[in-house]
């Protein structure tokens, strides 16, 4: 596991968030293209340690909201605030460097395939010319983390799906970046390598309080997120409301359902779900389930 | 263009219109039965408008730091060393051919010994760097388009975004640099092996003496005609390593998407290349005669 001790890492100056502000604030935003408006008048906020999942169809837009988020795309009407900065009046130069401050895992991994697993996870390392041996030790902790510590010199096409994905989420972490955006890091994979990733996510989250905003399709990543944590003591996950593990077994901290005990000690995972370019849904994992609507159920159903 | 304009870069050209090269037509607007042909006529000015701001911008970061000169140095290994087998066996032939075309007029006007003079002109001045332009375009530009694309469709180039790195600077300027440094050398062996190649077929068809050819050869040329026979590969250079960088970089659509942008970086750039050989040997011309 990445190891927790303080780093004179870039990525915690800029991006730590003024206590009393929201994280990200999306304050009515709409992009469009060719074809219309995919998005209408979004509007959310991600508080500090928060883990905001979006949960939508397929083209309900999710990946268009990271990379809102991220400034890698601009609304066509809509502030987007990141950090207590509003994206919009910030030119590309200064979105660059916004942007080291952020880790972004992209659905299929998008790691570079003419570089081996170690260049891609310390590219962001190279770039801001950190010493080759802090670059050495800190990428065989973010392999260490995703345990791909074997992979460090093969090619993204060597690995399976998951591993590609696990390499990109070592790649958006070995920064230690406070705030890290996931798109769909499930997607098309098998349950037992969905349930890895979720782990992951959810380490980095409890470990070392990660933000998070993540797109998913599957209702069982939102749960997963919302119902298990990390037990520190241990270094196990455990479900929420069991601070020693003692309540549940192993096999239980593994399986995601929709049918768990929320606690109050629950590290704030909030579900918003999308539903044609609007928010249809906002609020707790619990409250999605209490939910009586029909759209949301069909959600649900999809965890069983 | 407005020194404001100059400043923005491809990748917020993207983010201005949502990640695509064209904006949409106000809504507002009354349709007409002319506004498809404005609306294609104004897609046609903002791809221009596209690529001259990532050609200026591409060259503009050359100057200022980073520079990743790992990937300029790599690039200049691929669009040099590569292209070098190609050149070298394509201008042996075409001096060759050149001197089988002009012999026989030569022969009957008595005059074969202005063979070295009309192949040595002919290829310093024109067919050296247009034919290695159009060869380094058929082998470099589909190979810097289908990279580049291909890394756009599989979200390479946002996954550089995200990590803070600046795609035209790491991606587009290494390929500029390297074909501009690399296109004059492959000229300047074009020509040599270009002449050699005529030599050949004049000694063994002509009976030219080998003092006599490569003396008349390198007498026939000017100062002008190397500042012209240099100046147009390095011009060549930018349009071709710059409209592949452009079209692989617009590329939309998956794998298909990368295919077009190939064929079109191949096409437009070779083109481009005739087309503005005519304008460049008419001004280099008046410049220096």
């Amino acid at each position: 596991m990445i190891s927790d001790a303080p780093r004179p890492a870039p990525a915690a100056r800029d991006t730590e968030a003024v206590p009393d502000e929201p994280l990200i604030a999306f304050k009515g935003v709409h992009i469009g293209f060719d074809e219309g408006d995919v998005l209408r008048g979004i509007s959310f906020e991600v508080w500090p340690g928060e883990t905001k999942v979006l949960l939508g169809e397929s083209g309900a837009g999710k990946t268009l909201i990271l990379k809102l988020a991220d400034g890698l795309l601009r609304p066509t009407a809509g502030q987007i605030w990141v950090t207590g900065r509003n994206l919009g009046e910030m030119p590309e130069r200064e979105l660059l460097d916004f942007r080291r401050r952020i880790g972004f895992v992209f659905q299929e991994g998008a790691l570079f395939d003419s570089m081996t697993v170690a260049e891609n996870v310390s590219f962001r390392l190279h770039e801001e010319n950190v010493n080759e041996q802090e670059i050495e030790t800190r990428v065989h902790e973010a392999l260490r983390f995703v345990e791909l510590e074997d992979t460090v010199g093969k090619f993204p096409s060597e690995l399976s799906g998951g591993m590609r994905r696990r390499v990109s989420i070592a790649r958006a972490l070995v920064d230690r970046p406070p705030l890290v955006f996931y798109d769909s890091p499930t997607a098309g994979l098998d349950p037992v390598t969905s349930q890895t990733i979720i782990t992951l996510i959810l380490r980095g989250r409890d470990a070392q309080g990660v933000t998070s905003l993540l797109a998913t399709q599957r209702v069982q990543d939102a749960f997963g997120l919302a119902n298990f944590r990390l037990d520190s003591k241990t270094g196990r996950v455990v479900p929420l409301g069991n601070h020693h593990g003692n309540g549940r077994d192993r096999r239980d901290a593994g399986s995601f359902s929709p049918a768990r005990n929320l606690s109050p000690v629950a590290p704030p995972t909030n579900i918003l779900v999308l539903r044609d370019g609007q928010i249809y849904f906002e609020g707790a994992a619990d409250e999605l389930l209490r939910s009586s609507d029909e759209y949301l159920k069909k959600f649900l159903a999809s965890a069983e | 263009m407005t020194q404001q304009a100059a400043d923005v870069t491809l990748s917020e050209m993207r983010l201005r219109t949502g990640g695509r090269f064209h904006t949409m037509p106000d809504a507002s607007e009354t349709p007409s039965f002319l506004s498809p042909i404005g609306n294609a006529l104004k897609r046609q000015v903002w791809i221009v408008q596209d690529y001259t701001l990532l050609a200026v911008q591409s060259v503009k970061s050359a100057f200022s730091p980073p520079q990743y000169w790992k990937d300029t140095l790599e690039q200049m290994d691929q669009i040099g060393v590569g292209s070098l087998p190609i050149i070298a066996i394509s201008s042996i032939f075409i001096g060759g051919v050149m001197v089988i075309n002009t012999a026989s007029q030569f022969q009957r006007f008595g005059m074969t010994a202005l063979t070295g003079d009309a192949v040595s002109l002919a290829l310093v001045r024109e067919l050296g760097p247009t034919i290695t332009a159009i060869l380094v375009a058929g082998r470099n530009a589909s190979g810097i388009a289908s990279e580049l694309g291909s890394m756009v469709v599989t979200e390479q180039v946002d996954a550089m975004r995200a990590l803070g790195t600046d795609p035209v600077r790491k991606l587009v300027t290494p390929r500029v640099i390297a074909m501009v440094a690399m296109m004059p050398l492959l000229v300047a062996v074009a020509d040599f092996l270009g002449l050699v190649g005529g030599f050949l077929v004049s000694y063994f068809t002509l009976r030219l003496g080998p003092v006599q050819f490569w003396t008349r050869a390198i007498n026939a040329l000017a100062f002008g005609d190397l500042v012209q026979g240099f100046t147009k590969p390095a011009i060549f250079a930018l349009i071709i390593s710059t409209i592949a960088c452009f079209q692989g970089l617009r590329v939309r659509g998956g794998t298909q998407g990368v295919g077009r942008a190939t064929t079109s970086a191949v096409v437009v750039s070779s083109v481009l290349v005739l087309v503005v050989d005519f304008f460049l040997t008419r001004l280099l011309l008046f410049i220096f005669q």
